[in-house]
């Protein structure tokens, strides 16, 4: 299956457009684009088109795999510079 | 300063701010934008180019730049923060009483935007039609009465001096603990983030009686469960001075002002100006110096498309250094459950394909 439309339930633009970007990185990608067919209805759709017949699904696995991989990197940076960084620490009045 | 993922004097890098318009603001980071250019995914050039540091952190507030991701990465950041990040917030509001001149529904709605501090993690969620348990739920009492305050001084006026409670405040709800919760929340008790919030007034005779129930929700389903007050991120601005075209010397002081202070430094002896990148972060990019005819040509304003500045503002139990990370398991989570869902859509497909290959043989 080369060209397939996904539909993903209870997600929106925050799912959508990184996976659309992760997704576009693919070299062997033609086409990915989402939408939010209605703002009332949960869900969103998902569109790949693959060059040379390739597979839809192992793009979109494989993009599901990029994103987790750069999540836990974010993750590492964060923690490292909130132990060792040196950052202002300051007294915030509610 | 750190650049994170190259100079930030890199054109590609630029959203151009034009009096008018701002140009250029989509990323083009794409395999085949840049003929002969490798622009596919890399996991270790990402790492390499990638750069987080965090700038000032209070007991409420974070302050972090996150550079060298796209915009649809920092966006699903933020918008988990506010939306999809759990806490606990009050959801059912029983009244024995009210009497106060704010009635039981407008009461309601300002007792449940009350940021409570309990640790979210703790509590489990009660789906629609589940039975409330110590598990899912806790529960707090309101029950104030107003009356006179009889030491009061002659000619006092003040209501805080006239009158005993007179003010109803997110003080005043006291937690009763159910089941085992006694224990589980024996160290830090769950109370009201902010013990000063008033919730109405009262006068003698008035009085406030109700049982609430709180439980835990995200921010989508209602805006009382976001755990921030704020989540939001701005691009670093840039202002690039034009090497051709200075300055005029006698509109230095002019030219400083259109930024914010501390931007541009004038050299008193001089009057040459010059960027002070440090500060750049504190301009606000008001275009002010595009609307002088002597500046044009002078200088380009521009923001860098992948460098963020997050300002996170903590309204919950969580503290805000905290709030990143949950988004971060939270996104992961998402990620892994739509994962799930491919492999099984790949085992289907495979199994179909099978099927046809045997009814063409």
């Amino acid at each position: 299956m080369s060209c397939a439309t996904f539909q993903i339930h209870d997600e929106s633009h925050t799912i959508g457009n990184t996976l659309r970007w992760m997704i576009m990185k693919n070299p062997m990608v033609e086409f990915c684009g989402y939408s939010v067919p209605h703002p009332s209805e949960n869900h969103i759709n998902l569109r790949i088109q693959m060059y040379d017949g390739l597979s839809a699904i192992q793009a979109l696995l494989s993009a599901l795999g990029n994103l987790d991989s750069l999540c836990e990197v974010v993750d590492d940076k964060y923690k490292e510079s909130l132990k060792h960084g040196s950052y202002e620490r300051w007294e915030e009045k509610s | 300063m750190a650049e994170g993922s190259g100079s930030l004097y890199d054109p590609r890098r630029h959203v151009r701010i034009l009096s008018e318009r701002v140009r250029d603001v989509s990323s083009v980071d794409y395999p085949g934008h840049f003929p002969g250019e490798d622009h596919s995914w890399d996991l270790a050039k990402f790492t390499e180019n990638f750069h987080l540091e965090v700038q000032r952190l209070s007991q409420r507030s974070v302050e972090f730049d996150l550079v060298g991701v796209d915009a649809s990465i920092a966006n699903a950041f933020r918008r988990i923060m506010i939306a999809e990040v759990p806490t606990v917030a009050i959801e059912s509001v029983y009244a024995w009483d009210n009497t106060s001149i704010i009635v039981d529904e407008v009461l309601s709605q300002r007792i449940g935007l009350i940021p409570i501090h309990v640790d979210p993690r703790r509590i489990d969620v009660k789906s629609e039609g589940d039975e409330s348990t110590d598990r899912n739920t806790l529960v707090f009492n309101l029950d104030v009465r107003c009356s006179r305050n009889t030491k009061a001084k002659r000619g006092a006026t003040a209501d805080s001096e006239l009158y005993i409670n007179h003010e109803v405040l997110s003080s005043h709800l006291q937690w009763v603990p159910q089941g085992e919760q006694a224990e589980v929340f024996e160290a830090d008790p769950p109370r009201a983030t902010n013990p000063n919030i008033v919730l109405a007034k009262l006068r003698p005779g008035q009085a406030v009686k109700m049982e609430l129930h709180a439980v835990r929700g995200v921010g989508k389903d209602h805006a009382k469960f976001s755990p921030v007050a704020t989540a939001s991120y701005r691009l670093l601005p840039l202002v690039v001075l034009n090497p051709d075209k200075p300055v005029p010397k006698e509109s230095a002081e002019k030219f400083a002002a259109c930024f914010a202070p501390g931007v541009i430094h004038v050299d008193k002896r001089s009057g040459k100006v010059r960027v002070e990148e440090k500060n750049l972060r504190k301009d606000t990019v008001s275009r002010e110096v595009l609307r002088h005819p002597e500046f044009e040509g002078c200088v380009e304003l521009k923001r860098i498309r992948d460098f963020f500045l997050f300002h996170v503002e903590s309204e919950s139990a969580y503290p805000p250094e905290d709030l990143l990370p949950e988004a971060i398991q939270i996104l992961r989570g998402k990620i892994a459950a739509i994962r799930q869902a491919t492999e099984a859509l790949l085992d289907e497909d495979q199994t179909m394909d099978s099927q046809d290959a045997m009814q063409t043989d």
